[in-house]
């Protein structure tokens, strides 16, 4: 408090000039502080993503400007197997990198809720995937899944036995899904689990001791308090995760570019290699566009999919 | 019973978690070990155990510093992430103030129309904003990286501001203003002072996202000389058919230890930032 009664007294002293009365003014102040913020979003989210759609509409190319073409673009697209192939990707790469990134991160978040010495050390430790850039962790698993050379054929040809040959990750069509998709999960898992950690922590001990009492095993714990328990912060953890997996581009640039044979182009990486690296940027917006529904709709489901939950068990649990 | 619960423990926390760790920090020890391999060893399993190094060499890292262009690239990675995490950290501070403490009609929408900003993905902005770009003239520039960077930074940084803010007693700044302070005073002595475990949460989650950004920065840097880390090691070390796998490895480590260095120094905040925020 002594820091305030100081500066009133030497505010007394001195006649404030017509600025410090300016920016005293409430409403003028409120512009002035939203303005930089609110301008930077303005230029460069709001209008780019309006001449998004407008270019999705155009034939705009690099050096060009395009005209309105209306839907040429998008009819197009539907008859182009590559984008046909981005959308089928991108929503197995969504569906099956989601659903691992969910289950191992909460089993790990489930762990990491016990008692033991070193805690926050493995969480930091744990943190690690998702802080380091991702293109850098991408070159890593290019490496490992290097046709010959890679450190699990390796393992499971000359070490365990197993296979006779290496196993081509990236040469052929599934392996290479695949391959990405563990790339993407392994990335994700911090993430999910340090914030279902945060939810864990949130829910009352009293609940767990009351089902002890009952006699509730630990499946019943888990089905009937944490798992309903969880189910808010699911949601939103879920809605961001699926909405930058299906948005991803890192990883498949870095590590396979839509190849082989563009089977692993998610609508991302087709728009880009269309737009920027083909010179369509109207087409390329169209694909880039084409994403929104996609996007709207996973939004939708995860949200209410998952929130809906929450009221259905009234108040009683909060 | 003691011994039967211990095991059980073993089986069911440790082993699992221990399997966790070993995935999780593979690739990175990976990265590591190969960034100090000879070539010889990096492509011979049958005589040299892969996991381990023989002969450590720092060849891969000499060239990377003398024969490349990689101090360039830090620079200009560096110049980004701290230009656009002060621009981020104050657009996102004075809003984040606006919202939370100047309380206006329609505060809460502005606050929810800036958090949805967070949510339109930079894959659907770059073809549009790199247009943008070259209408301003600034394609091929850091500053290009700069000014585009904060449309992700500043979202995230205001939603954690907004709880930060909200977590400091009103009392403090009414006082002041009975006192006769100008809000401007208010807001430089007592709020921002107070926030400041706020402010170095918000710098180190922007840092390490603008250090990591990757499509802006693919799309709108041409020449060799002004693109960032990630960018450059992909565009400019992948060079023909032999990849120069220690090299690439030494690259993608020394990328990535300034993030990792700088988020051990705050780790605390970041975990506990990160939990927040989602609590919220």
């Amino acid at each position: 408090m002594s820091v305030t009664t100081l500066s009133s007294q030497a505010l007394a002293q001195r006649q404030p000039s017509w600025l410090v009365r300016l920016f005293d003014y409430k409403p003028f102040l409120i512009v002035m502080c939203l303005a930089p913020a609110i301008g930077l979003l303005a230029v460069f989210l709001t209008y780019p993503l309006g001449l998004g759609i407008w270019l999705a509409f155009t034939d705009t190319t690099i050096g060009r400007r395009g005209v309105f073409v209306g839907f040429e673009n998008f009819q197009y697209l539907l008859t182009d197997p590559l984008w046909w192939n981005a959308v089928f990707y991108s929503v197995v790469y969504t569906g099956i990198a989601t659903f691992g990134k969910f289950a191992l991160g909460f089993w790990l978040a489930l762990l990491l809720n016990n008692h033991f010495p070193f805690k926050s050390i493995l969480r930091a430790i744990i943190l690690l995937p998702w802080i380091v850039p991702t293109v850098l962790s991408a070159l890593a698993f290019w490496w490992i899944y290097d046709p010959q050379f890679s450190i699990i054929s390796y393992l499971l040809v000359d070490v365990l036995h197993w296979r006779s040959t290496n196993v081509d990750f990236l040469g052929s069509a599934w392996p290479a899904r695949f391959s990405l998709i563990a790339a993407n999960i392994w990335r994700g898992i911090p993430f999910v689990a340090i914030s279902l950690l945060a939810g864990l922590q949130t829910i009352s001990p009293s609940l767990y001791e009351a089902a002890m009492l009952d006699g509730a095993s630990a499946w019943q714990r888990f089905r009937y308090i944490t798992f309903p328990m969880m189910m808010p912060i699911l949601a939103i953890v879920m809605t961001f995760s699926i909405i930058f997996t299906f948005t991803d581009f890192q990883l498949v640039y870095a590590i396979t570019r839509g190849g082989p044979v563009n089977s692993t182009h998610l609508l991302a990486t087709l728009a880009f290699q269309r737009g920027i690296a083909g010179g369509e940027l109207g087409e390329g917006a169209a694909i880039a566009v084409s994403m929104i529904p996609f996007l709207i709709f996973a939004t939708l489901f995860s949200y209410f999919g998952l929130a809906r939950r929450k009221w259905q068990q009234g108040e009683s649990n909060d | 019973m003691a011994w039967d619960s211990g095991l059980r423990r073993l089986m069911m926390i440790y082993l699992p978690l221990g399997c966790f760790v070993l995935i999780l920090l593979f690739p990175f020890y990976w990265m590591a070990i190969t960034s100090f391999k000879p070539n010889a060893e990096l492509l011979n399993y049958k005589e040299h155990n892969p996991f381990w190094i023989s002969s450590p060499t720092i060849a891969h890292i000499k060239h990377l510093l003398f024969d490349t262009s990689y101090p360039r690239w830090l620079w200009t990675t560096m110049t980004v992430a701290i230009g656009s995490t002060t621009l981020s950290l104050i657009a996102s501070t004075l809003a984040a103030y606006a919202i939370e403490r100047l309380r206006f009609r329609g505060s809460p929408y502005v606050g929810l129309g800036i958090y949805l900003a967070y949510l339109v993905p930079p894959s659907i902005l770059f073809i549009p904003l790199a247009t943008v770009i070259v209408q301003f003239g600034l394609f091929d520039s850091p500053l290009a990286l700069i000014l585009v960077y904060p449309t992700f930074l500043v979202p995230f940084c205001t939603w954690l501001l907004i709880g930060y803010f909200k977590s400091i007693p009103y009392e403090l700044e009414e006082c002041a203003l009975v006192d006769g302070a100008t809000r401007l005073q208010i807001l430089r002595r007592i709020t921002l002072p107070l926030a400041v475990p706020g402010l170095i949460s918000a710098g180190i989650f922007s840092f390490t996202l603008s250090w990591n950004e990757f499509i802006y920065a693919l799309a709108f840097i041409q020449s060799g000389a002004n693109k960032t880390v990630p960018v450059a090691i992909l565009t400019e070390l992948v060079t023909g058919d032999v990849y120069q796998w220690g090299a690439l490895m030494a690259g993608s480590l020394l990328g990535s230890l300034p993030v990792a260095v700088f988020y051990s120094l705050f780790v605390d905040y970041y975990v506990s930032s990160l939990t927040g925020a989602v609590k919220e």
